[in-house]
């Protein structure tokens, strides 16, 4: 008989719903029943709800079979699970699930398709194609097709990739970096991971094209100490592509030199912000700078810096192989190609949906997310992190699109979408915005350090019912203080779920929540 | 202040893997961290000798970084998510559930954010993440980490 491919994530999410233990039970039981298989650990395809999601690779075609527990796997293998054969967990053909086909995968393409931690599979799958087409048409035209693509940094601040990278390029420097922006601490995101813990190579080729465009030797990945597995696979993938020559000096004697440090944060929130991040990776505190300079001008250790989230960055090898003008002809208005939405929170189909930008979040969170877990009505939705805003059901259909956002008050970020049902409790929630600054504020400036902590008092006061009119008038007012006088996006934005939440679910206070 | 202290040659030796560079501090601190748990008063003087930096800096990083417990924890370390998306999924609850049933040699801390968001509420026992985490199955795994641990 011939050997029989069996793909099982090694994914943080697949693993924390018993991956590992159905692995393990599949090996067990192959070896019992004297079948021949090879186990292949995948990145997660991203339809997390179905997790752990078990594939058996027949006549070239991948069966899956879904929430698949270890207890499951003598009966799968009794159904004939080597021969894709029937089950009740059996979902039919992976290629024919619609939550995945109906995607546009341009960022997570190999993303569940292949060996995450093979080089092999890897460079079958187009992998470093982008970077050696990068070589042959040069550095300007790698920039000019980031710049024709319309892409925006992903990580939630929405600047023009193509005109950071320009920016590099054009300061003069002896030493130019490559920062990899992977804190990636909202809530109700997971994609920077999914990326590097399915397709680390990917982001090892994103972050070398960056480099070559803008005439850095040298990147570092800050990722987040919440993800070890993530530091697992990406360490052991950065270690292989040195071994293979694809990092390091003379990158496959192209003349190019080119080496990743990774780094793991320390559990502040605030080291996302990209200036706390590079003092971060100094070996400091993760204090914000302020700006200008900016890091494009002098980033880390004084120097000329690209800093771009995971996503941003993974978005770049398809730009080049394919041409800006192709991502550019998807998406809508300013908000050009995709993004990978993460729905998450009271959902029954959670995970990670890649779509052209123009979607609404009805059709994210009904359509693909099939409403709540709990089968209640979506009462709010917080769209991009904690410093997003809450929206209302009423609001449900605004397109996912920057400007689009912007024009609600709310804004799209990194493209996290927390789902709550109707027995939350939106005073709690505005007062957990508060707490969360007043943990999180790096302290250097005064309307976040301490507007924060007041702002909890506030909302206390209000939730209480004490002096209700000068309560929300000088809760208003903090806000505007934070939202004006704060250093960067932490207590700058902090007032947005605020505010949201006073705007569209100001009965939560009013009569106390029942 | 604790009475346990952190081998100061285990210290030493961290620091070298960093090469000894002074940008690598949060690095080494994390590394600290893990092998032993926290970071004693006595590793601060000792990284900030061997660092070339003030005792201040030192002081003031390890003060800065969630990570940087300055006690040493109990035997097991459990983290329950305390962000939105487990907000969404009863995490409130299930802290009270595990505030409540832990013993007295673990320790319990929150986290903000494991990146588990699809499948909430999540929660880190001693490094490692678990997903749809009810009481019931909270209970369940710190059955599980106490056979594993004796």
């Amino acid at each position: 008989m011939s050997v029989v491919k069996i793909f099982v994530p090694r994914e943080t999410t697949s693993v924390s719903v018993g991956a590992d233990e159905v692995a393990l039970a599949i090996a067990r039981q192959a070896k019992k029943n004297g079948a021949s298989i090879q186990l292949i650990r995948n990145g997660s395809w991203g339809a997390c709800w179905l997790e752990p999601l078990v594939e058996v690779e027949v006549d070239g075609t991948r069966i899956a079979y879904g929430n698949v527990d270890a207890d499951d796997v003598p009966g799968l293998f009794d159904a004939g699970l080597l021969e894709g054969g029937a089950h009740d967990k059996c979902l039919g053909p992976t290629n024919e699930i619609d939550y995945l086909i109906s995607q546009d995968r341009w960022t997570f393409w190999r993303c569940g398709l292949v060996e995450a931690l093979s080089l092999e599979d890897f460079l079958a799958h187009q992998g470093f194609k982008a970077l050696q087409k990068a070589w042959e048409v040069g550095a300007d035209a790698v920039i000019d097709a980031v710049t024709a693509s319309g892409l925006r940094g992903r990580g939630g601040a929405g600047f023009p990739a193509g005109i950071k990278w320009r920016t590099v390029a054009d300061t003069d420097g002896d030493q130019k970096y490559v920062a990899c922006n992977a804190d990636e601490g909202d809530s109700g995101t997971f994609s920077d991971r999914m990326l590097m813990e399915g397709d680390p190579f990917g982001l090892i080729e994103s972050m070398a094209i960056a480099a070559f465009a803008v005439g850095a030797d040298k990147g570092y990945i800050y990722l987040r100490s919440e993800y070890p597995l993530t530091h697992t696979i990406l360490s052991r993938a950065i270690e292989t592509a040195r071994e293979a020559g694809w990092l390091g000096a003379n990158i496959q004697g192209s003349g190019f030199d080119f080496d990743i440090e990774l780094h793991l944060g320390a559990g502040s929130y605030v080291c996302g912000e990209e200036t706390a991040m590079l003092e971060s990776l100094e070996g400091k505190k993760g204090i914000v700078r302020s700006k200008p300079p900016l890091p494009a001008i002098e980033g880390l250790f004084g120097k000329p810096t690209v800093v771009n989230n995971v996503v941003t960055l993974a978005s770049v090898p398809n730009i080049v192989n394919l041409g800006g003008e192709r991502y550019s002809s998807m998406g809508v208005n300013r908000s050009k190609g995709t993004l990978a939405f993460q729905l998450a929170g009271n959902i029954k189909r959670g995970g990670l949906v890649e779509k052209s930008f123009g979607i609404t979040l009805r059709e994210l969170i009904e359509d693909y997310g099939g409403g709540t877990a709990s089968g209640r009505p979506v009462k709010a939705v917080q769209v991009g992190g904690p410093l997003g805003a809450y929206l209302p059901a009423g609001q449900l259909d605004t397109p996912l699109d920057y400007e689009a956002f912007v024009a609600v008050n709310a804004m799209v970020g990194h493209g996290g979408i927390v789902v709550f049902d109707d027995t939350a409790d939106m005073a709690q929630q505005a007062r957990f915005a508060m707490e969360f600054c007043a943990i999180e504020s790096c302290g250097k400036c005064t309307p976040c350090r301490i507007g924060s902590t007041r702002g909890v008092e506030v909302i206390d006061k209000l939730i209480a019912g004490e002096q209700r009119d000068e309560n929300y008038d000088l809760l208003i007012d903090l806000c505007d203080t934070m939202e004006g006088a704060s250093l960067c996006a932490m207590g700058g934005m902090t007032p947005y779920p605020v505010r949201s939440i006073l705007r569209h679910f100001a009965d939560d206070f009013a009569s106390g929540h029942k | 202040m604790s009475e346990q202290t952190i081998d100061r040659g285990s210290v030493a030796s961290i620091v070298q893997r960093f090469g000894a560079r002074p940008e690598m501090l949060v690095q080494i601190l994390q590394a600290i961290v893990t092998e032993h748990g926290w970071v004693s008063g006595d590793v601060i003087r000792q990284l900030a000798d061997i660092l070339n930096l003030s005792r201040a800096d030192v002081h003031g990083v390890v003060e800065y970084y969630h990570d940087f417990r300055t006690e040493p924890p109990g035997s097991h370390i459990i983290k329950i998510c305390q962000a939105e998306a487990c907000q969404a999924m009863g995490s409130r609850d299930l802290t009270r559930h595990a505030d409540s049933s832990v013993d007295s040699d673990t320790t319990l801390e929150p986290v903000y954010c494991l990146g588990n968001c699809a499948c909430a509420p999540a929660v880190m026992v001693n490094g490692k993440t678990f997903g749809r985490v009810n009481a019931e199955r909270f209970d369940t795994l710190i059955a599980a980490m106490r056979e594993n641990s004796s």
